[in-house]
């Protein structure tokens, strides 16, 4: 039996999986084996709940439930010493969960700590911003909404930063393609030319990896050189494809010669340099 | 309102005419002081900014979702074009996240090479940075001295990699070649330039009447913002934090070396410029140290790990299971162990971490890159008010934002 993926991410995967590949994972330890971070999660118990406590590569890693975030972020920052939020961001297990992980990650300055601070949300649940705390979550949270749609309350100014005010999706969706949707090909046509222009002008080659061999506006081929903007789609390249120096009579085609043909009788050899 | 598509100009500082008098300007995004494309819609009254909206996003290739949708080895050049200046620190901040993933260790030399070229190129980076900040603030024969030695600094590195901006020098798991002959040899005698031109730099500069009126007591981060804004690198420092993650939270080698981390409590950009220019000297302290232990290392370069790194080249051309190897990793990718990380590295322009949320499948599940200048340019919106006009200029050039990290 095929192996079950979600239909709607449409990221990369890989061709081929070994069915025999067990996945390691990255050791989680106890929060018992750091004595600052048990500390930490004892005070934090008391006041939150804490669904799930431990380390990973050395960072504590805490999920409490998503309500709590704004306090928890609080109570971290000033009553246990978390002074800095260096990141926060969501990732996406729509297809998987259904909703969002949003992380916190802070910095303890004084004990040289690590901690994040994980939660889930609904796909369209609302999350409590944190900008009152960190002022670093005012441009943070506008890129987790510009990237992922998470909608956040009272943060005063919550618009795209990354992408254009009007676009459509949010980009780091999984459900996004890599080379953007039917709307991002047609965004510039539409804005600069407007949409009657779309006939005329086609939409947006957005894979950077797009070869067309028939389009002599912006491909070549070696060896086969095409004038510029011959229609070659017949298949027929045109007889007078300028394969010859110009010496030999190649360049006609276009008209003028960049060097007058050499007449070896005429031509003089200079002694000095003119 | 205005209809604002389809190529008609639209004028912001229609405002001018509508309310009181202050006017709308637009910094940006084309402005050659701007340092890339960022656009800063400054509202004046007189000459003194209210208020400051700086707007983002003009360079943005959505490096995180090429991370989701690339192997890992496939995506480190990438890296190279956030902050371009210092290409090495991406490269090697991404490298040493894959690497504490997968839970190997770089040999002891290609640490060392590493850390060499980091340094190396923390002195390109901040020899670029002193350029380009004293010729925004009026200084033009600096930035033709500062870019002097920074050639001679890329010179260096296009002898070791052959590339000068974006190096890709550094593999997951190690560094692909060992050092030139004379390198180290060349990098003394660089060293031994650069500490007489950096003094002669200062000599310019630091009791120079107009450069300090520029400087003093403009841009002022205070401790409490610094900190809220996640600001990091010269801008926490230049706060009065001394902190430094090669220090703080060493990685890499940085254990065993011996350098200090200079900091200013002036908080303002004078404070920040003398960081700079203190940080340069202590990476030549740093390079310096490194010589010898490059010296005294084993020749190995790439890390032994037969399931995520391929053998080496001679392996490969002779032994055919490490063939087999090396074509599964490159045609298929390597298969990290599940689990996140957040690894963070001191880059010349701050915090650069990678968080990187693997699912166990050649492709990162999730990607963030935690870019400094990203915070140090939304950190404008607050510090410009109060200023002049012509401060933002200073304010911008000095806080070093590099907008290929800020829009990924």
């Amino acid at each position: 039996m095929r192996a079950y993926s979600p239909k709607q991410d449409v990221q990369k995967k890989s061709y081929y999986n070994d069915r025999f590949h067990v996945v390691p994972h990255l050791p989680r330890l106890n929060v018992e084996a750091d004595e600052q971070f048990l500390s930490d999660i004892d005070v934090l118990k008391q006041k939150f709940t804490v669904l799930e406590a431990y380390i990973e590569n050395g960072h504590l890693v805490v999920w409490i439930p998503a309500k709590e975030n704004l306090k928890a972020v609080k109570f971290l920052k000033e009553k246990l010493a978390y002074d800095m939020m260096m990141e926060l961001s969501a990732i996406d297990y729509i297809a998987s969960k259904g909703g969002f992980d949003i992380f916190y990650e802070m910095l303890s300055l004084s004990k040289h700590k690590r901690i994040r601070v994980k939660c889930f949300i609904e796909e369209k649940e609302e999350l409590f911003s944190v900008e009152s705390v960190f002022k670093m979550a005012n441009w943070s949270e506008r890129e987790m909404y510009d990237m992922y749609g998470v909608k956040v309350k009272n943060h005063h100014n919550l618009k795209r930063i990354l992408m254009p005010d009007d676009w459509y999706d949010h980009p780091l969706r999984k459900t996004y393609p890599l080379q953007g949707d039917e709307t991002a090909a047609w965004y510039e046509v539409d804005k600069i030319f407007g949409k009657e222009a779309r006939d005329t002008i086609g939409p947006e080659i957005r894979d950077g990896a797009a070869i067309d061999r028939y389009d002599t506006t912006r491909f070549a081929r070696l060896g086969h050189e095409v004038p510029f903007g011959v229609d070659i789609t017949d298949g027929k390249e045109p007889e007078h494809t300028p394969l010859a120096y110009q010496e030999e009579g190649g360049v006609g085609l276009f008209g003028v010669r960049i060097i007058k043909e050499l007449d070896e009788n005429k031509s003089v050899q200079l002694k000095k340099r003119r | 309102m205005q209809q604002v598509n389809r190529l008609k100009p639209f004028f912001e500082n229609i405002n001018f005419e509508r309310e009181d008098n202050t006017m709308v300007v637009n910094f940006g995004p084309q402005h050659p002081s701007a340092h890339g494309q960022l656009r800063l819609i400054l509202e004046l009254q007189g000459e003194e900014i209210v208020k400051a909206v700086p707007t983002i996003g003009y360079l943005h290739r959505g490096m995180e979702k090429m991370g989701e949708n690339m192997m890992y080895n496939e995506f480190l050049p990438t890296t190279d074009r956030m902050d371009y200046i210092a290409s090495t620190s991406n490269n090697y901040g991404f490298a040493l996240a894959v690497e504490q993933l997968l839970g190997i260790e770089a040999p002891r030399r290609a640490e060392v090479i590493r850390t060499m070229l980091l340094e190396l190129n923390r002195i390109i980076s901040h020899l670029f940075w002193l350029a380009t900040h004293a010729l925004d603030v009026g200084a033009m024969s600096i930035f033709l001295y500062a870019f002097r030695e920074r050639e001679f600094a890329m010179d260096l590195m296009e002898d070791y990699c052959g590339a000068r901006l974006t190096h890709s020098a550094v593999r997951i798991g190690g560094v692909p070649l060992d050092l030139p002959q004379n390198w180290c040899e060349d990098l003394t005698k660089f060293i031994g330039i650069l500490s007489e031109e950096i003094d002669k730099y200062e000599g310019l500069l630091t009791q120079n009447r107009i450069w300090r009126m520029r400087l003093e007591n403009v841009g002022i981060i205070t401790p409490e913002m610094a900190k809220s804004w996640g600001c990091s690198g010269v801008a926490l420092r230049g706060s009065g934090f001394q902190w430094d993650l090669r220090k703080e939270m060493p990685y890499g080698i940085y254990g065993e070396l011996d350098f200090d981390i200079p900091y200013s409590t002036s908080c303002d950009s004078y404070g920040r410029y003398k960081c700079y220019m203190q940080e340069m000297r202590e990476s030549m302290k740093i390079l310096k140290q490194l010589i010898p232990m490059y010296k005294g290392s084993e020749p190995q370069l790439m890390a032994h790990a037969p399931e995520y790194i391929s053998a080496p080249k001679e392996d490969i051309m002779t032994q055919n299971y490490s063939l087999m190897q090396h074509f599964v990793l490159v045609t298929q990718g390597m298969r990290p162990p599940k689990g996140e990380v957040y690894v963070a590295t001191e880059s010349p322009k701050g915090e650069l971490g990678y968080m990187i949320v693997s699912d166990g499948t050649p492709y990162a599940y999730k990607m963030k890159l935690r870019a400094p200048s990203f915070w140090h340019t939304g950190l404008l919106e607050d510090l410009l008010p109060g200023h002049q006009l012509a401060d933002v200029v200073t304010i911008i050039g000095n806080l070093n934002i590099v907008f290929g990290e800020i829009d990924r």
